[in-house]
């Protein structure tokens, strides 16, 4: 060991090299540093050569005016209830069909997941379209639940259970049928809670999905005042006060809220399902 | 999904699944149907008719395409696309890579400086989008940095021939590459410590380690983001609608924004779905071409 330590870099290198790469980090934060130190200050300092990080005064008050100025409440609420809705749906479909693909015996079921993955290679752009028609003959535009089902049933969430679901030994399967058990109570029973770690990054995932979402609440909402959720109440409200760039700023700020505290909260959960499974790329 | 012959050879005991995967099955397979697959048929249909939002529809054959490809907006749109994913690509590969391998075990706050660089792929691209227009903006964050420091104006980049689409791409990358930094980040730790050394006593300098052992070791990885990359920034839309509205002109209207256009602006079904399915072959194409190559420079052999 010694005689490989000494053929690494030594302190000097590594101290530099520290230093640099906070630095860089740094300098990739200083956008939303900007954005919070130009959330906290009155309207007529946010532009300014040299640009101060602080203005004469930090207005808290920026974030109560973006609540009244826009019902931005109204836009966090219904991106709330809208990600959680949206979530249930997603696990409670995916993982009733991950159990069946992975665990029951069916005629067809093969060949009925290889459509489900060959839907995985669909992207967005072909769907929005026709998704607005169905929504049309649905009479769902403009509705919550047009922002809710349409993409809940995305193959994506099946095959990450049902790569779960393999895992789990097929005797313990076997052992609870024989002991008289069915397949709803296995599945409940057994299967889902094992399942924990699985069906929680996929929440995650799902959940800032739903938060996030843009393109089709820009399509399909248009009474915007009352149902957009967040990133659309945010692009109307940057559409009206372009000009009150401190209240937008305090709006975006509380946009990244809810995703940067399950970051943070989940950071490891959210690493391994990366690297495992490849999850959450856009 | 080859199962031992044993297990599949008892069908007498388990005579309750099929009817148990019709029960468990069928909320996916209806909503895939419904959501997914009737839209794409749909898709597929709509591309060969003129179909207006509202109006007569008629079949157009070939029509749609032939009009696309006589579109000067269109091919350029085309064109922007190209440009954006040929920009946009390698600078997210080369960033996220390097800092990866940089926040190697021996840095300090690894955890911490992972979840930094990760922290906007998980914010609303949208807040990220303002924010960045306000530091492009004349009076933003550059333009008071420079004129402070050199007493001249930075360029209008939003607003700017030639600069517009470098501000969507940095802007792009600021916020993508992070992903895929953790991505090859688990690859590098999945790397066993035993080669490096064994490179290491064998003389290996830095550059050599990591050309002919590290990029080899994780170029699965690098296989998985480069087509996962590739298949998303093709559809690239929020970044220039929000920064740049596509402008200035059209330099940074991308195929995306041109169905999103079509579609929900002037409401013709029809070409819209038509732009789509030629961003969809390109994308397939692409794609192919990329596992195609794979053999040459993918190395599973760990």
């Amino acid at each position: 060991m010694s005689e490989l330590s000494r053929r690494r870099p030594g302190r000097t290198r590594l101290v530099v090299s520290h230093v640099l790469l906070y630095l860089v980090a740094a300098a990739f934060l200083s956008p939303l540093v900007y954005m919070v130190a130009t959330s906290l200050k009155p309207a007529a300092e946010v532009f300014g050569s040299p640009p101060h990080l602080l203005g004469s005064e930090v207005r808290w008050s920026n974030y109560r005016e973006a609540f009244t100025f826009l019902p931005f409440g109204r836009f966090v609420l219904n991106g709330l209830v809208v990600a959680v809705l949206g979530t249930l749906v997603v696990l409670v479909a995916s993982s009733m069909s991950a159990y069946a693909f992975a665990k029951l015996r069916w005629r067809g079921r093969d060949s009925f997941f290889l459509v489900f993955l060959a839907t995985l290679m669909v992207p967005q752009e072909i769907l929005v379209v026709p998704m607005f028609m169905v929504m049309r003959w649905f009479g769902w535009v403009d509705s919550y639940q047009a922002l809710i089902f349409p993409w809940a049933f995305s193959a994506f969430g099946t095959f990450l259970l049902r790569q779960f679901f393999l895992t789990i030994p097929q005797e313990l399967e076997e052992s609870a049928r024989i002991d008289g058990a069915g397949a709803v109570r296995v599945f409940t029973r057994i299967m889902l809670p094992l399942a924990k770690p699985a069906l929680a990054v996929l929440a995650v995932f799902t959940f800032i999905n739903y938060w996030n979402s843009f393109l089709w609440p820009l399509i399909i909402i248009n009474s915007v005042d009352r149902k957009a959720t967040v990133p659309l109440g945010l692009q109307l409200f940057f559409g009206q006060q372009g000009t009150q760039w401190n209240l937008v700023m305090a709006a975006s700020v509380i946009s990244m809220a809810p995703t940067t505290a399950l970051l943070i909260v989940l950071q490891k959960h959210l690493v391994r399902g990366i690297a495992t499974s490849g999850l959450g790329g856009r | 999904m080859a199962r031992p012959a044993a297990v599949t050879a008892r069908p007498g005991r388990r005579r309750g699944d099929g009817r148990n995967a019709a029960l468990f099955a069928t909320p996916s397979m209806l909503g895939l149907a419904l959501f997914t697959i009737f839209p794409i048929v749909m898709s597929l249909v709509i591309a060969f008719f003129h179909w207006p939002a509202v109006g007569t529809r008629e079949f157009a054959g070939l029509g749609n395409f032939t009009t696309l490809f006589h579109d000067p907006v269109f091919r350029r749109t085309l064109l922007n696309t190209l440009l954006f994913v040929v920009l946009y690509l390698p600078v997210n590969l080369v960033v996220s890579v390097g800092l990866a391998v940089w926040i190697s075990p021996r840095m300090k706050g690894r955890r911490l400086l992972r979840v930094v660089f990760f922290l906007p792929v998980v914010t609303p691209m949208v807040a990220n989008a303002i924010v960045w227009r306000l530091i492009y903006q004349p009076g933003g964050l550059i333009d008071g940095t420079l004129k402070s420091v050199t007493g001249t104006h930075a360029p209008n980049f939003l607003g700017e021939h030639g600069w517009a689409m470098l501000a969507v791409v940095a802007m792009s990358v600021w916020q993508g590459f992070g992903y895929n930094m953790l991505v090859f980040a688990a690859a590098l730790d999945a790397i066993p410590e035993q080669i490096v050394d064994a490179a290491q006593l064998d003389g290996a300098g830095p550059w050599h380690l990591f050309f002919r052992v590290t990029l080899p070791m994780i170029s699965p990885s690098m296989f998985f983001a480069t087509t996962m990359t590739l298949i998303t920034s093709f559809q690239v839309f929020t970044q220039p609608f929000l920064l740049t509205g596509g402008g200035p002109g059209v330099d940074t209207e991308t195929l995306m924004m041109f169905v999103y256009n079509q579609g929900f602006s002037i409401y013709q079904f029809g070409l819209a779905s038509a732009a789509a399915w030629i961003l969809f072959v390109l994308i397939l194409g692409v794609t192919a071409v990329q596992f195609a190559g794979q053999r040459r420079w993918v190395n599973y052999d760990v």
